[in-house]
């Protein structure tokens, strides 16, 4: 972020360096079911993102101090794998992924009818394989597929997109290059019914204006990202539909 | 035979019940919202589940496709003995908690400190929930008609809101399919199935159920089961009467 260089992100004709116009989305696939021993799981694929989500439970909380008597506690673990990246990751949690698997945890909490089942815990694990900026957003959205997938209480799906200020201008879903050289760079996820926002995080600085124009960006996206997490549930009643074995 | 399940093949052009995801609104049209839906504003009501909408004479609910069992009082349910102590055994009911087991629920005279002599690790058990308190703490009990250990058989797990498909109306799938294949079923509210007769026939038996649970948003599932068994009955022993 906020690193200069003489990359140019934006063209004279207004198209960024992988041909996409301002407003325009990585192509998104999400697939769900995708681990047999899981409760519930999806594969998304998002640009060069992919991602997997697993979730298990709700199953008792251990240790049993962190129970609550009132509701489950939702414990996402973000993990990046070490060859996800252009440079190894040193494996295992830092800094980041603390802190991205807390904002994950909550954003989760906030749709998942926690207060059905008292002192259990609903395990999430998000698993980066490969990234290109836009992780922890891309990883929230395949969750709550997972999490619907495993048959658990939750009053509407997340669904998340980024936004951000590329070469002075605002643009959506911003690629490795872009998030990068980038002046900023907002991910913002909503409970697409009533566009209530779970999770919103900035890096860099946006005028007034500027953020305004990106969360307008982001929320007409949304319609478009929820309803790839839907066909990716609906389809896997399909597929056990067509049959055989 | 070209397919193991003859009536698979059509399953593309069955009329299936309608599909919700979590957050669609369901039209109750008068009816009344039971389990599956949380309510919106005044008089809205939401899918919590990724399943299908059913509607009885009176209620309507959205049943998931998958998910876990929760207990509720009077289920009877099966279950796995997991741990054993001074007075309790601990019940491990196909749920996200455990259940309890007090001695003196049991139809034995049982001394404390004893209870391995009736019940070990591992035993199966068909039980019925006495109790279960806010917290989800529930106790089983196993004094009343058909309660009993598990000896012998075959248990099979399916997920708990697929049961009452497997139980049909009135229990007419299930005693289809135990008239059909001659064994004995227990099936748990908690989704764990006991099957007990000759082998060929507990294999038919499971075939069955297996075809009730890939189906069991679709309608007109009984008589698909039906011409199954039908199609299978050479295979199994001891159907001449």
């Amino acid at each position: 972020m906020g690193t200069q260089s003489d990359i140019k992100l934006i063209d004279e004709n207004g198209l960024r360096l992988d041909g996409r116009k301002p407003g325009d989305l990585r192509p998104l696939k999400i697939q769900a079911g995708v681990l047999e021993r899981a409760d519930g799981s999806a594969l998304i694929e998002w640009g060069g993102n992919k991602i997997i989500a697993a979730v298990y439970g709700p199953r008792e909380a251990y240790p049993k101090h962190n129970q609550d008597i009132n509701k489950a506690i939702v414990k996402a673990r973000y993990n990046m794998a070490a060859f996800s990246v252009d440079e190894r990751k040193r494996p295992g949690p830092d800094r980041r992924s603390i802190e991205i698997s807390k904002v994950l945890s909550e954003a989760l909490e906030s749709s998942i009818m926690v207060e059905q089942f008292p002192r259990a815990q609903i395990d999430v694990f998000i698993e980066v394989i490969q990234a290109d900026a836009g992780t922890r957003i891309a990883g929230l959205t395949a969750s709550s597929v997972a999490i619907a997938d495993a048959g658990i209480p939750m009053r509407d799906f997340v669904t998340g997109c980024t936004a951000g200020k590329v070469d002075g201008k605002v643009v959506l879903d911003l690629s490795k290059e872009e998030d990068n050289f980038g002046q900023a760079d907002l991910p913002i996820a909503v409970l697409p019914r009533n566009n209530r926002i779970v999770l919103m995080q900035m890096d860099g600085d946006l005028t007034l204006e500027e953020f305004d124009q990106a969360t307008s960006m982001i929320m007409g996206a949304i319609p478009r990202i929820n309803e790839i997490q839907r066909s990716a549930l609906s389809s896997r009643i399909k597929v056990q539909d067509s049959g055989g074995e | 035979m070209s397919s193991l399940f003859p009536a698979e093949r059509r399953v593309n052009e069955m009329k299936t019940r309608e599909i919700v995801l979590p957050g669609d609104e369901v039209r109750t049209e008068g009816l009344k919202p039971r389990n599956g839906l949380y309510k919106v504003g005044e008089d809205k009501f939401c899918s919590a589940y990724f399943g299908t909408v059913q509607r009885s004479d009176q209620f309507i609910d959205v049943v998931p496709f998958w998910g876990t069992y929760m207990p509720r009082r009077g289920d009877r349910i099966i279950g796995k003995v997991i741990e054993i102590g001074p007075s309790m055994w601990i019940v491990d009911i196909n749920s996200p908690y455990t259940s309890l087991l007090h001695m003196n629920d049991s139809p034995w005279r049982v001394n404390a400190g004893d209870l391995k002599r009736y019940l070990n690790i591992g035993d199966f058990i068909t039980a019925k929930v006495l109790s279960m308190n806010e917290i989800k703490e529930s106790w089983l009990t196993l004094k009343d008609v058909g309660l009993r250990k598990l000896e012998g058989g075959t248990i099979i797990s399916i997920q708990a809101p697929k049961v009452p498909r497997i139980i049909g109306k009135g229990g007419t799938m299930v005693n289809m399919i135990k008239d059909a294949t001659r064994t004995k079923i227990i099936v748990g509210q908690n989704g764990l199935i006991w099957i007990d007769g000759p082998q060929e026939n507990v294999m038919v038996a499971i075939d069955a159920i297996e075809l009730v649970k890939e189906q069991a948003h679709t309608i007109g599932l009984t008589d698909r089961v039906r011409a199954f068994l039908d199609s299978k009955k050479g295979e199994m022993v001891g159907n001449t009467e």
